[in-house]
């Protein structure tokens, strides 16, 4: 009981005196977070920025590789709003894979600016450093996870009262055209002092 | 039998009349110079590896602390004359109101087996065997069957039709293991994780076959690391180089993970499958997993309760 009379004390307390309260319920939680308690001793968890594209590479009539913006020609180019692949563009972005659902190009990018941002479902622009947001759109179950700690490689400390963490971003595993992680060769597997059946020297 | 009467003659005799005392005492000497000459037997089996030392080393827990650490200074002693590396011995404690637990996401795990080898990097395995205490099994969808899994696959992943389950310790709650070992050489510690005692661990393998995830292995041969591979920051619970017969097992990194950091392995996976931390921390990633997804743990009606929970997404 005075466990319970303690809690309401606390919520009691922590309703007068605001957000500041919560350290005085802690003390009746025995399997209570000894890393997380107090707010100033976290540190931080920074997510990896990718690099951000600023522009496509493209030749100058003196046949330098420039990188050009991509309002340089989507200014004075009228977006085709349907268009959905790479293939029937008559120059840039002619390598470019596109795998990803039923998006079309401006699913994502923003034809109002001259493909200068990102273009949420809401029609609200974002910066193309934002793009998690987007991705979060339609892969909302995969950002909670990542938000939990659940999905996303990751380097650091557990214990966020004793150092941070480094985050990847999803672009890092997932390009944004074709998100599929690609399929690589593993590390070596383990050589065993008795190989499994039908992979020894005189099997087979 | 009167003593007053002569032996009889027999066809073979020395000098001296042999009697039955003699013969007696002869066979005692013999018998007391062989069991003398086995009783040695250790000491001209001495080799340059063992010292006095390390032979009268007490147990770990029956050490005190400057008795630690003269172990420790002498095992760094030891590794700097034998391989030529300064390693630093350390020997981090479990903190109070920390239980470890792991999950594994086999919805997003691919099978790369860069858990098993920063694994094999971080603890200082032996490079002959290219061990690792994490072993990938590419399992069949639509079931759990490690009959039918491949922990020896090389071949691009992921393969379609296939899923990726990595194994090691499960630092049970209730571990066979331990319950096995006939000396206590091997043990569970506050914060969960299950630790051997190298140097007092006879090397009988019975922990071994006790363990239902075959997550201990046994130094058959020394291990061999080329110098300028040796993980330098070392526990004497975990990761320091293994002496030749002694089981070895996953410590969870002990010494990284007590200071705070994540283990090697799940800073080497490229997916973010893997999820570790304080169970007993209301708001941390490895309490959000076991609260919202549905976990379970391997071999659950074996009763051993393992701290290493998997899931799926969907």
């Amino acid at each position: 009981m005075s466990s319970f009379r303690w809690l309401r004390f606390g919520l009691a307390f922590s309703l007068v005196a605001g957000l500041v309260g919560c350290s005085q319920q802690s003390e009746d939680q025995p399997m209570s977070d000894t890393s997380g308690s107090n707010p100033e001793e976290t540190y931080a968890a920074v997510i990896r920025q990718p690099p951000i594209p600023k522009g496509v590479i493209a030749k100058t009539a003196e046949g330098q590789l420039v990188e050009v913006s991509c309002n340089s020609c989507h200014s004075i180019r009228p977006a085709n709003e349907s268009n959905a692949t790479t293939g029937n563009l008559d120059e840039f972005h002619q390598g470019l894979q596109v795998q990803h659902g039923n998006l079309t190009c401006v699913s994502c990018h923003s034809a109002e600016d001259g493909y200068e941002s990102l273009r949420l479902a809401s029609g609200r622009r974002i910066p193309f450093g934002e793009s998690m947001t987007l991705c979060g759109q339609c892969h909302g179950t995969q950002l909670r996870d990542y938000q939990h700690g659940a999905h996303g490689g990751m380097t650091g400390y557990w214990d966020r009262s004793r150092g941070g963490q480094e985050r990847n971003h999803c672009l890092h595993c997932h390009d944004a055209h074709h998100p599929r992680y690609p399929s690589f060769n593993p590390a070596a597997p383990p050589r065993d002092r008795f190989p499994p059946v039908g992979k020894g020297e005189h099997d087979g | 039998m009167n003593e007053s009467q002569p032996m009889p003659e027999l066809p073979i005799v020395s000098e001296q009349p042999s009697s039955r005392r003699g013969f007696l005492k002869a066979c005692g000497a013999t018998l007391g110079l062989a069991a003398w000459a086995t009783a040695l037997r250790p000491l001209t089996e001495w080799s340059e590896d063992l010292n006095v030392d390390e032979f009268l080393q007490k147990h770990y827990r029956e050490l005190t602390p400057e008795q630690k650490q003269a172990v420790f200074r002498r095992l760094e002693d030891e590794t700097r004359d034998e391989h030529g590396v300064d390693v630093t011995i350390s020997d981090p404690q479990a903190t109070p109101g920390v239980q470890f637990a792991y999950a594994l996401n086999l919805s997003i795990c691919i099978g790369c087996r860069k858990c098993a080898e920063a694994c094999h990097v971080e603890n200082n395995h032996n490079r002959e065997t290219n061990e690792s205490y994490i072993r990938v099994f590419e399992m069949e969808m639509g079931g759990i069957d490690f009959e039918q899994g491949d922990a020896t696959y090389d071949h691009p992943v992921p393969q379609p039709g296939k899923f990726y389950m990595p194994v090691q310790c499960q630092q049970c709650e209730n571990p066979p293991c331990v319950s096995a070992c006939p000396i206590e050489a091997t043990w569970q510690e506050d914060d969960g994780i299950v630790v051997v005692d190298y140097n007092w661990c006879i090397g009988c393998r019975y922990c071994e076959a006790a363990c239902p995830y075959h997550a201990r292995r046994f130094n058959w041969e020394k291990p061999t690391i080329p110098a300028e591979e040796i993980n330098p920051n070392q526990g004497y619970l975990s990761n320091r180089i293994r002496p030749q017969g002694a089981m070895e097992k996953c410590t969870f990194c002990l010494h990284r993970t007590r200071e705070g950091r994540m283990p090697a392995c799940l800073e080497a996976c490229p997916t973010g499958a893997r999820v570790f931390g304080n169970i007993l921390d209301p708001d941390s990633e490895i309490r959000w997993v076991v609260e919202n997804k549905r976990t379970f743990v391997l071999k659950e009606e074996l009763g051993t309760k393992p701290r290493f929970y998997y899931f799926f997404d969907e």
